[in-house]
């Protein structure tokens, strides 16, 4: 009898992923920014695009052949995200254009973008609502070759779309780093708290590259503006959650980009990743970083977003 | 079939008569409903597969199947909403719920998911479906996108757009637009928040609850001072004699750097009332006006749809509607046209 040999195949080393920058940064910051992220981090693909606010990228636009140029000598994966709240005729206008990119996969964040990519391969947003393998089989028969999940999504919910995607031969990323979308709107917080109107916002948004902080009324900061959209005062982390993620398939983990050193963010999510750091070990270098807020991972637990659980 | 393509050429075009759809929380309060003079009652089951999922509220199969005889008896048709988002593994229930409603005889399912979608097309092609405002469809391409890939027959639009925008979309979408014209209006595009999540673990989405009672606390101080909390935050704080509305974090009140003082930061805890737009929204191609509010008393539903069957009665017979009545039922006596009139609400 020949001797049984069992071959434990160790799932795939995940990847890095830098989500969008969702903030209206200074044109020279954002540039030098995707600069330092393409020359020193280890983020294997980089999701460019405006998301939030069309009459944002008209700043940064002019930045992003040098950009461009820069992440793919740096051998990255370049995606194109869409808007995530799709209203007005510019809107409108912007999606279109968006997905009318050629050279670059595009991650779709509103069905609207759904209708223009019609007929061509493209991803599926963490915006887009991909709850359960229906939705999932029924995207992926249209087009879709990746899906970002929703943060909003339990553990439970994950594992099984990743197990779908997987039998499906699609990729996959979930956030696992920086304050998380919690709502959008047709209204503009930021014009609203300055008491002007969207229309003529003279950008409001523009001195806060982390948001702008709402305090509930007993003192507890708890919610960030962005514009249309609002997020979590908290940053979210699942660095304790990676061998988890890496058991059910998940091909990346992807960082939302803040004011903090990002290479240095990522850096601790590949140090992890690779078993070099402990979850722990990692956490306490994300927690000894000027970040704006406490760390939390609730959806994934099924608790309250804010909430911090342990693994 | 309102479908007429010069209806929007000028303000002195026929106006077509819009169905009344009303809300319905209760076997008891779909009845009244339908004697009050709704066209069409909307309602959901007794779990987490519509956005009402609130304790004491919905239907059992059974009383949905009472309840869509009652209808039909009068006239009226029933509309059943199965448009919360099943969480992956769990898609059984809503292709019951699904299953059921067909089996019913449901004149439409009210759908957002696009796994729900595509199983109610395939397995009950003859269902007419609707797409639920929780769909997040705010533009005719996403619109169009339903329609062409689920059949959808109507889309009921987000509470975000002008009546010249509804008039633009209708312009250039193939379905039916169904419109809220009455009760809580969310400053959040419906069917993408998860606010009320963040601070209680259940889910609008999911769960199909936002800011359940269950995490609501009113606490009253020694002043007199109501204040409010949502999952343990004060979210809003009132003082004596003021009514406060139902407390959901877009309509609470927070502080800023660049305030003084605390403020709405999204919306004034204010209720949609359209009333005054009527006649407009019927120009502009609204095939349906909805009335928000399965969670209200079947009082409230009895005079707000009796009070809209006669405004949109006697618009259509000519008269000037009488609405002022209905000014004492929105939420907090405050009333608002919210983005509907003018593009300066965004």
């Amino acid at each position: 009898m020949s001797q049984t040999h069992t071959y434990t195949s160790s799932p795939a080393a995940m990847k890095l992923t830098l989500g969008p920058v969702l903030f209206k940064w200074e044109p020279e910051t954002f540039r030098d920014f995707y600069f330092r992220m393409a020359d020193e981090s280890p983020v294997e693909t980089v999701v460019l695009g405006e998301t939030i606010c069309t009459k944002r990228e008209a700043f940064v636009e002019p930045f992003y052949p040098e950009i461009i140029d820069r992440l793919t000598r740096a051998k990255k994966e370049i995606v194109f995200s869409t808007l995530a709240q799709v209203t007005t005729p510019k809107n409108r206008a912007h999606v279109e254009k968006a997905c009318a990119r050629e050279n670059f996969p595009i991650e779709a964040n509103d069905p609207a973008a759904l209708w223009h990519l019609d007929g061509r391969a493209h991803r599926l947003g963490p915006f887009m609502n991909v709850y359960n393998e229906g939705a999932l089989d029924f995207l992926h028969a249209k087009g879709a070759t990746h899906l970002c999940l929703n943060p909003e999504l339990p553990k439970t919910a994950a594992r099984v779309l990743a197990a779908r995607a997987k039998e499906l031969g699609m990729g996959t990323d979930i956030l696992g780093f920086g304050r998380f979308s919690l709502s959008l709107s047709a209204r503009c917080y930021h014009a609203r708290a300055v008491d002007r109107q969207r229309d003529a916002c003279r950008f409001a948004c523009d001195a806060d590259p982390d948001g702008m902080p709402l305090t509930s009324l007993d003192g507890e900061t708890f919610l960030t503006v962005n514009g249309v959209q609002v997020l979590s005062h908290s940053y979210l982390c699942l660095l304790q959650e990676i061998k988890e993620l890496q058991d059910m398939g998940l091909g990346a983990i992807r960082l939302s980009p803040h004011s903090i050193d990002m290479c240095a963010v990522s850096q601790i999510f590949r140090d992890v990743i690779d078993g070099k750091v402990s979850p722990d070990e990692g956490e306490a270098r994300l927690n000894a970083m000027p970040l704006k807020g406490p760390l939390s991972n609730g959806f994934y637990h099924k608790k309250p977003g804010c909430q911090k659980c342990a693994a | 079939m309102p479908e007429t393509p010069d209806q929007n050429a000028n303000d002195n075009a026929a106006l077509t008569k819009p169905e009344l759809v009303c809300p319905a929380g209760t076997p008891a309060m779909l009845r009244t409903a339908v004697d009050a003079g709704a066209d069409a009652i909307y309602c959901g089951y007794r779990n987490a597969t519509n956005a009402r999922n609130f304790p004491g509220l919905n239907f059992s199969p059974k009383e949905l199947g009472q309840s869509i005889a009652y209808a039909h008896d009068k006239g009226a048709q029933v509309l059943v909403a199965v448009n919360s988002f099943p969480p992956a593994g769990e898609m059984d229930l809503w292709k019951e719920g699904v299953d059921t409603a067909a089996e019913l005889g449901a004149d439409a399912l009210i759908v957002a998911d696009y796994g729900v979608a595509a199983y109610a097309a395939q397995t009950h092609p003859g269902l007419r479906l609707h797409l639920s405002v929780q769909g997040g469809a705010s533009s005719p391409n996403a619109i169009k996108y339903f329609c062409r890939e689920f059949g959808i027959r109507r889309v009921v639009l987000p509470r975000i757009l002008t009546v010249e925008e509804i008039r633009g979309i209708h312009k250039q979408i193939p379905c039916e637009i169904e419109a809220f014209i009455f009760g809580n209006i969310g400053a959040m595009a419906e069917g993408r928040c998860s606010l009320s999540n963040y601070l209680t673990g259940v889910s609008s989405n999911m769960d199909g609850a936002c800011s359940p009672a269950s995490h609501v606390r009113y606490e009253e101080d020694p002043r007199g001072d109501l204040h409010i909390r949502l999952g343990g935050r004060e979210i809003d704080r009132f003082t004596p004699g003021q009514t406060p509305g139902y407390p959901t974090i877009c309509k609470g009140r927070y502080t800023t750097p660049c305030r003084d003082e605390p403020y709405y930061a999204f919306e004034e805890p204010v209720s949609l009332n359209l009333s005054r737009l009527l006649p407009d929204m019927m120009r502009a191609g609204v095939t349906a006006l909805k009335i928000e509010g399965r969670q209200r008393s079947r009082a409230y539903v009895r005079d707000v749809v009796g009070a809209f069957r006669r405004a949109v009665d006697d618009i259509m017979a000519g008269r000037d509607p009488h609405l002022a009545d209905l000014v004492a039922l929105t939420e907090g006596g405050k009333e608002t046209q919210g983005p509907f009139a003018t593009k300066a609400w965004r």
